[in-house]
């Protein structure tokens, strides 16, 4: 017994004090919020970029801008290198989820949008969000980067958001993958089994997408080929982080200081 | 050795027309008599790419000689099955059985493994889908059944598990898995290899990130004849230690929560982070993303970053070691993880478990000693064993690959030799077959890769530990209380993206 108490004292606290404090810092490799110079652009001839993408998320629009979708971006780094007029980068801004699926598509100058739900649900579970996890194909990387935040160093619980074991007490449903053919009833049949009013968050851009499995006959592309969904957090997995600010935005607590952008 | 097998090492390709085909009958007799003397079943291999004839290759694997036995024939319609003999090639029948179609004659569990034959997918018109198979039954007075899944309870994948219980003993489990099947393999054949092949590998097993893209490059760099620099591959074996240590911390936390211990569970998952963030300084990605690339490395690392490296890394493992050693020292826990979910020398033997479940069963096998590789040939590791096959076992094996993991990424990281330098593939010959092992955190990763006439990929198989070590959990759990199984769940973690492909 006084071992672990020993043991509990030397290990220190680690719990972040995010929202009130800023994030940590990430690593100088980490990619976040992508960003596009498109005065470095060579424009319309070049393809570059848009060949080297695995995940076919770069397109360039009409008026002739690159733009890219983070919804299928899995953020790998490979038009960064590929670029020879490095026009394309990642900040390290890790802001990424938005609640609709056109906000997601940016040619790399905007600011993060704001993230609503209605009134009714915003009320409802800006206290309390219980969760249900259904993982459906994917890589089981975003399920290790979303089980993170239950950990000390984030302690979701605080803020009143938590993973339940049954669809019946919770208000949602944090879907991970690209929902495999395999996984698609039961999916369903846990979406059924939640009350109404709820919420439905994709996470990874397999689940917004079908990622890279995007096309596979296995798989659909993405939850919303069959749900209705009120959350995206982007990323490959996205992470811990990311999951975090985009959950604190459905439920409305500490809101996108937008002003500053 | 073994009549009618061509004999090859790790990573050593060999011209796919060379291998003679038996006929059926001597290839059961050869697969029989290699398994009978010791060898294991590391991959049943359909190939595809060839429309006149079904084929299938044996890849076996001699551990002490550290040779690859392959063996070939054609797919008849009907499958004699060796399982009921050779237990550990039970899951590889049902594999080939939906892939090619054949029956499988005399087999314990014919039920599909991923997906349902010639469908691709969970279901058929007929209205069977996955997990729908006739399961073990049996009556009497306490006898029920409890059935689990595929959507748990946790923040975890799917699969359906199927527990025939006395009372609160389970007398047999089964395990329907191919809930996460998303059809990796066929996304690989007949393309040349890029970044996107890369990917799929990376996401094979979103934990095995650095294990599958190893083994994946491997492959590749051979088959293409090029040298990776020594540095480059100092900076991969530091990536796959630093992977192994992050998902072995977890899951002593992940352990000391099944049996409510609190403080090392609330450590080890915060700890697990830990090392999870310093492999994101390698590469910016907490899961390895992007380290490892046919040819080298994606990032080299600077004098700063080593530095910080080995901070972190002495840092974090003095925490850990407190939060293990409370784990051996609260009888309450002890009490908990000894004897339970038990298995023996030979069954670890008999079902071919791999990694820590069998070296916690004394099975002395570890691919970076047995058939090593980049940096593993110049540096050998201690293989970790121990011999009680129980939950402590499981778990006192991960510490040990814990300690010797942090002392040899310390080491490297200190003595990274040259400079690193980026080679480039080129293409890949027409019609090799290549074997490419790896030592994953879960165990023996296998991968087979199979060009065609352009050098393109024809077949790929993945084999990751799970599809061994599934079985193992099944056998672990008989004999014990059901509420046991989350522990004995947790000693063997295994995975179902790896394993449902
Ligand atoms: S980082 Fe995203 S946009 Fe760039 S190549 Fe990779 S997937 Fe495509
Ligand atoms: S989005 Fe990426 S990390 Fe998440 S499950 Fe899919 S492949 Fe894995």
């Amino acid at each position: 017994m006084i071992h672990s108490l020993l043991a509990r004292y030397h290990q220190g606290s680690h719990t972040i004090d995010y929202p009130r404090e800023p994030a940590p810092e990430m690593d100088a490799r980490y990619q976040g919020r992508p960003i596009i110079d498109q005065k470095r652009c060579q424009g319309q001839e070049c393809t570059i970029c848009l060949d080297c993408c695995p995940g076919a998320a770069l397109k360039r629009e009409p008026t002739g801008l690159l733009c890219i979708d983070m919804g299928r971006c899995l953020f790998c780094g490979a038009c960064v290198r590929q670029c020879p007029r490095h026009a394309l980068s990642f900040s390290r801004d890790f802001r990424l989820a938005t609640g609709r699926r056109d906000q997601l598509i940016v040619n790399g100058v905007e600011p993060p949008t704001d993230v609503r739900l209605d009134q009714l649900r915003r009320k409802l579970f800006h206290r309390s969000l219980k969760l249900r996890q259904v993982s459906a194909g994917g890589c089981n990387a975003c399920e290790a980067d979303t089980n993170v935040l239950g950990t000390i160093v984030y302690d979701l619980g605080r803020f009143g958001i938590g993973f339940v074991a049954s669809p019946r007490h919770a208000d949602g449903i944090l879907v991970t993958g690209p929902v495999s053919i395999n996984m698609k009833e039961a999916l369903l049949a846990t979406y059924k089994a939640v009350p109404e009013p709820k919420v439905v968050i994709a996470t990874g851009a397999c689940a917004i997408s079908g990622g890279l499995f995007r096309g596979h006959p296995e798989t659909l592309a993405g939850l919303d080929e069959i749900l209705p969904v009120d959350l995206y957090v982007p990323g490959c997995p996205p992470h811990p982080m990311t999951i975090l600010e985009g959950l604190l935005q459905l439920v409305g607590i500490a809101p996108r200081d937008l002003s500053k952008e | 050795m073994i009549e009618g097998a061509v004999t090859i090492r790790n990573k050593e390709f060999f011209p796919l027309q060379d291998i003679p085909c038996l006929p059926l009958h001597k290839f059961q007799v050869a697969l029989s008599a290699g398994l009978a003397a010791g060898l294991f079943l590391a991959a049943l291999p359909k190939l595809y790419g060839r429309k006149e004839k079904k084929e299938v290759i044996a890849v076996l694997r001699h551990d002490q000689r550290r040779r690859l036995y392959l063996l070939r024939t054609e797919i008849p319609s009907r499958w004699p099955s060796l399982a009921r003999e050779f237990p550990q090639i039970a899951p590889f029948e049902r594999e080939l059985a939906e892939e090619s179609g054949c029956v499988l004659q005399d087999h314990p569990q014919p039920a599909p493994l991923r997906y349902l034959p010639q469908t691709g997918t969970a279901a058929d018109e007929a209205g069977r889908y996955i997990g729908s198979q006739s399961f073990l039954q049996a009556e009497g007075e306490e006898m029920h059944e409890v059935a689990v899944g595929p959507v748990h309870a946790g923040i975890i994948e799917p699969g359906h598990f199927r527990f025939l219980c006395h009372g609160e003993t389970v007398f047999h489990l089964e395990i329907a898995l191919g809930f996460q099947h998303r059809g990796i393999e066929a996304a690989l054949r007949n393309r040349i290899p890029d970044q996107r092949m890369l990917m799929l590998m990376e996401t094979l097993a979103g934990d095995t990130t650095i294990g599958h893209s190893l083994a994946h490059c491997q492959a590749l760099e051979a088959l293409a004849g090029i040298t990776v620099p020594e540095r480059a591959m100092d900076i991969r074996a530091i990536a796959l230690e630093l992977e192994r240590i992050a998902n072995h911390v977890g899951d002593l936390g992940a352990m000391a929560m099944d049996v409510g211990y609190a403080p090392t569970a609330s450590f080890c998952g915060r700890l697990r982070g830990a090392f999870l963030n310093i492999t994101a300084m390698l590469c910016g990605n907490r899961y390895g993303r992007g380290i490892v690339l046919p040819g080298g490395v994606g990032h080299d690392l600077d004098e700063d970053r080593i530095g910080t490296m080995v901070d972190q890394v002495k840092k974090h493992f003095i925490d850990v070691t407190e939060a293990a050693t409370l784990l051996w020292n609260t009888p309450s826990v002890m009490a908990r993880f000894e004897e339970t979910g038990r298995l023996s020398r030979k069954q670890a033997k008999d079902l071919g478990l791999v990694g820590p479940a069998a070296r916690a069963c004394g099975r002395e096998i570890d691919n970076r000693v047995d058939f090593p590789t980049g940096s593993y040939r110049h540096h050998r590791l201690p293989v970790s064993v121990w011999f009680t096959g129980d939950v402590h076992g499981r778990a006192f094996v991960r510490w040990l690959e814990i300690k010797r993991s942090v002392a040899f990424v310390l080491a490297r990281l200190q003595d990274l030799p040259g400079r690193e330098e980026q080679t480039s593939l080129g293409r890949l010959p027409a019609d090799q077959c290549i074997v490419s092992l790896v030592e994953g955190w879960r165990g023996s990763i296998c991968h087979v890769a199979v060009t065609g006439p352009e050098g393109e990929i024809r077949t790929y198989k993945v084999v990751d530990p799970s599809v061994h070590n599934w079985p193992g959990l099944a056998l672990a759990v008989r004999g014990e209380s059901i509420m046991d199984f989350p522990i004995c769940n947790k000693s063997f973690n295994l995975s179902y993206c790896g394993h449902d492909l």
